[in-house]
């Protein structure tokens, strides 16, 4: 047991012991002529350089595991046992050389995601029943202990301000570098960092179950969730290996050659091959979270690459959701409308609702007074509710058609003006008369229209856009953002209906949203892509989670992808490759154990570095 | 159930994972264990009863592979 730890921990003195060996070996041949030595040096080297090859076999052997080091083991062996010392000692320094590369090649397309977990909190400083506070290792912290946290600090759990204010940078959690100002009753989430101020904060999440635990534990089940592709290989791999022997013990039974028993054994080690398409897939999901992009593994890397028809949200996804009222129109005397509307819309969160609060804020309209009954909520239509003994309507142009409210000429010119220049419009009615027309704009997101062109350059065919808004508002989003398909006025599950839809015509869809209202839809697609300012909705229900909300990421992601999947390929097509040219070469002579065993460490050392390409793709559409 | 997390020394050859997943798979205890390649975890549901976290740590550093770090959660 004390050898196997004391082996493991010199691995790399072992490593360059026995490389030192073969040099010297070859000097005394070489500068001395002397064979002894020369002889001596190379058994010498085969024996230091074996042991911890041998340690591991007999280990995978003992659960029943044949490994590739039990290949190597054998193979050594059989070269010591016909006196190919050079041999020997040569494939096991390759051997163990090419392990110490691949270790510290995959350190690096390991990097980006171990900078990430290294931002989880540590530390904590929780109150004691005595009032003191304790330092204590965050992950002891349970759900309801009271915590303090400092300036300078890193939040540990997810919680909620019980006393103190302070500004507080959440781009771990959401990707905005923007600092928060917070105070009592605000939600603080574990991994953000209090810039300034002090509080103090019952945790309500601890650990894996924070927001950004979650984010977390993703990216590490992302890395290793394989693609079809990848499982065949494993599969495949778990009986070539021992394949590979029994194909050595038939030979050397058929043609007693020792020398091609163990020369195919080492040959037929699986190394690019098993370690290709992984080292593609944890550079790839390494670069999108680097840059904002969670992909949840490689199969989604896989379907993604394929998408070629994207289906959009409208409010929140291609817009800002960040509402305006930007036109208001009052018929003649119905002033009071507007006092009315918010009052109704007091109770309601639509984002049209909220817009209109703003604006009666704003210009210091007294509401509150008003009683408000019999409030009914319209799918997809608006509000009737009583105020004051006056029946209301606010909503679209179909709840007041079907309560029988008609405009006259000169409204519906001025509606259908406002929907033209792409603003949702409100309509209000009070006693049947319509009272006020309302112009509510949401802005598009920055860059989304040179976003989409960039998409469409890459491949993909169609585009659609879903909205519940009016026709002709929708109609005029889309045309500002290059968008061909639109279709309007529909409710949530007519959505997800346009998504099975194109589905069954042969489509590949992925649906972006903005997680909230539309996971339906994310469930349905091939695909689906939240829009998630870190919310844990939008992080679990989807398959990939732009957490910057930034159409350029979408664009990164489109692109990582396709790159990701082309560089697997690529990797199974050099690992194949180099396995048909050794046994080419075995057929035809040229290939012996130890340039054998050259071949195979350099293919794999091939395959990690075109992986590690992957780590610096970045589009020249990204910012 | 318990839920055991072993964050391991660096892994770097696939062949590792089997070790590791076969090397546990049929111990007693052990309801369910899968391993991680990319950040060397090892996730295992036990049943506390008839095995500790520590002695699964055992197992796998009898395997040969370090184990740095033993989180438990229960549930």
């Amino acid at each position: 047991m004390n050898v196997q730890k004391w082996v493991q921990k010199h691995n790399q003195h072992i490593t360059y012991l026995t490389g030192a060996l073969i040099v010297l070996g070859f000097l005394s041949k070489g500068l001395f002529h002397w064979e002894l030595g020369y002889t001596a040096t190379f058994i010498a080297a085969t024996l230091v350089g074996f042991l911890p090859v041998l340690i591991h076999a007999w280990q995978a052997l003992s659960v029943k595991v044949i490994s590739i080091e039990l290949l190597v083991s054998i193979a050594v062996i059989g070269a010591l046992f016909i006196g190919e010392y050079n041999e020997s000692a040569i494939v096991v320094f390759l051997f163990l050389f090419g392990s110490y590369l691949e270790q510290k090649t995959l350190q690096k397309t390991r990097n980006s995601i171990k900078t990430l977990t290294e931002m989880a909190p540590t530390k904590a400083w929780v109150y004691q029943e005595n009032g003191q506070v304790q330092e204590t290792d965050s992950d002891e912290v349970n759900a309801g202990d009271e915590l303090l946290v400092k300036t300078g600090a890193q939040v540990p759990v997810d919680g909620v301000i019980t006393s103190g204010h302070g500004y507080l940078n959440e781009a771990s959690v959401t990707g905005e570098s923007r600092v928060v100002d917070k105070s009592v009753g605000a939600t603080v989430f574990a991994g953000t960092l209090l810039d300034n101020g002090t509080l103090r904060i019952k945790a309500t999440r601890v650990g894996e179950d924070t927001t950004f635990g979650k984010i977390i534990e993703l990216i590490e089940e992302a890395q290793d969730t394989k693609s079809h592709a990848e499982k065949f290989i494993d599969h495949f791999a778990r009986y070539y290996t021992p394949a590979v022997l029994l194909l050595g013990i038939i030979v050397w039974g058929i043609t007693q050659d020792i020398r091609l028993a163990i020369t195919i054994l080492v040959l037929g080690c699986p190394g690019a091959l098993v370690i290709g398409a992984p080292v593609s897939n944890v550079a790839g999901i390494g670069n999108g979270a680097k840059r904002g992009v969670l992909i949840k593994g490689g199969e989604i890397m896989n379907t993604f690459s394929k998408v070629d028809t994207l289906v959009f949200d409208k409010t929140g996804t291609l817009t800002k959701g960040q509402t305006e009222l930007v036109e208001m129109k009052a018929m003649p005397g119905q002033q009071r409308g507007l006092a009315y509307t918010a009052a109704i819309e007091k109770e309601s969160d639509h984002p049209l609702g909220r817009a209109i609060l703003a604006y009666a804020e704003a210009h210091a309209i007294e509401y509150s007074h008003l009683k408000v009954t019999q409030t009914k909520v319209v799918k997809g239509k608006g509000i009737r509710a009583v105020v004051e003994n006056q029946t209301v309507l606010v909503g679209n142009r179909n709840l007041l058609t079907e309560a029988g409210v008609r405009l006259n000429q000169e409204q519906e010119r001025k509606l259908t003006e406002m929907e033209e220049k792409g603003i949702s419009t409100v309509l209000v009615a009070v006693d049947q008369q319509l009272a006020l027309m309302l112009g509510i704009a949401d802005t598009p997101r920055d860059g989304v229209k040179a976003a989409l062109a960039a998409l469409k350059a890459m491949g993909i065919k169609r585009m659609v856009m879903l909205t519940g808004d009016n026709v002709r508002t929708a109609q005029a989003i889309s045309q500002q953002l290059g968008i061909d398909e639109v279709h309007a006025e529909l409710l949530p599950e007519d959505k997800v209906g346009y998504v099975e839809k194109l589905k069954k015509a042969g489509h590949t869809v992925a649906f972006i949203g903005d997680g909230v209202n539309d996971s339906p839809s994310l469930a349905s697609a091939h695909i689906g892509i939240a829009m998630g300012s870190g919310t844990d909705v939008a992080v679990e229900t989807s398959d990939i989670v732009l957490m910057k909300s930034r159409f350029t990421e979408l664009v990164h992601a489109y692109g990582l992808t396709k790159k990701t999947v082309k560089n697997m390929k690529e990797n199974i097509v050099i690992a194949i490759a180099t396995v048909a040219f050794l046994l080419i070469g075995l057929i035809f002579g040229y290939i012996y154990m130890a340039s054998g065993m050259f071949v195979h460490e350099v293919s794999i050392l091939v395959v990690i570095l075109n992986g590690m390409r992957l780590l610096s793709y970045h589009t020249k559409h990204a910012a | 159930m318990t839920k055991v997390i072993l964050q391991l020394e660096a892994l770097t050859c696939p062949s590792c994972l089997q070790k590791i997943e076969t090397g546990l798979a049929h111990q007693e205890g052990i309801l369910k264990s899968k391993v991680l390649f990319n950040s060397s975890k090892v996730k295992a549901e036990i049943d506390p009863d008839k095995i500790s976290a520590k002695a699964v740590a055992q197992i796998v550093s009898k395997l040969g592979y370090e184990v740095e770090s033993v989180k438990v959660k229960e549930s």
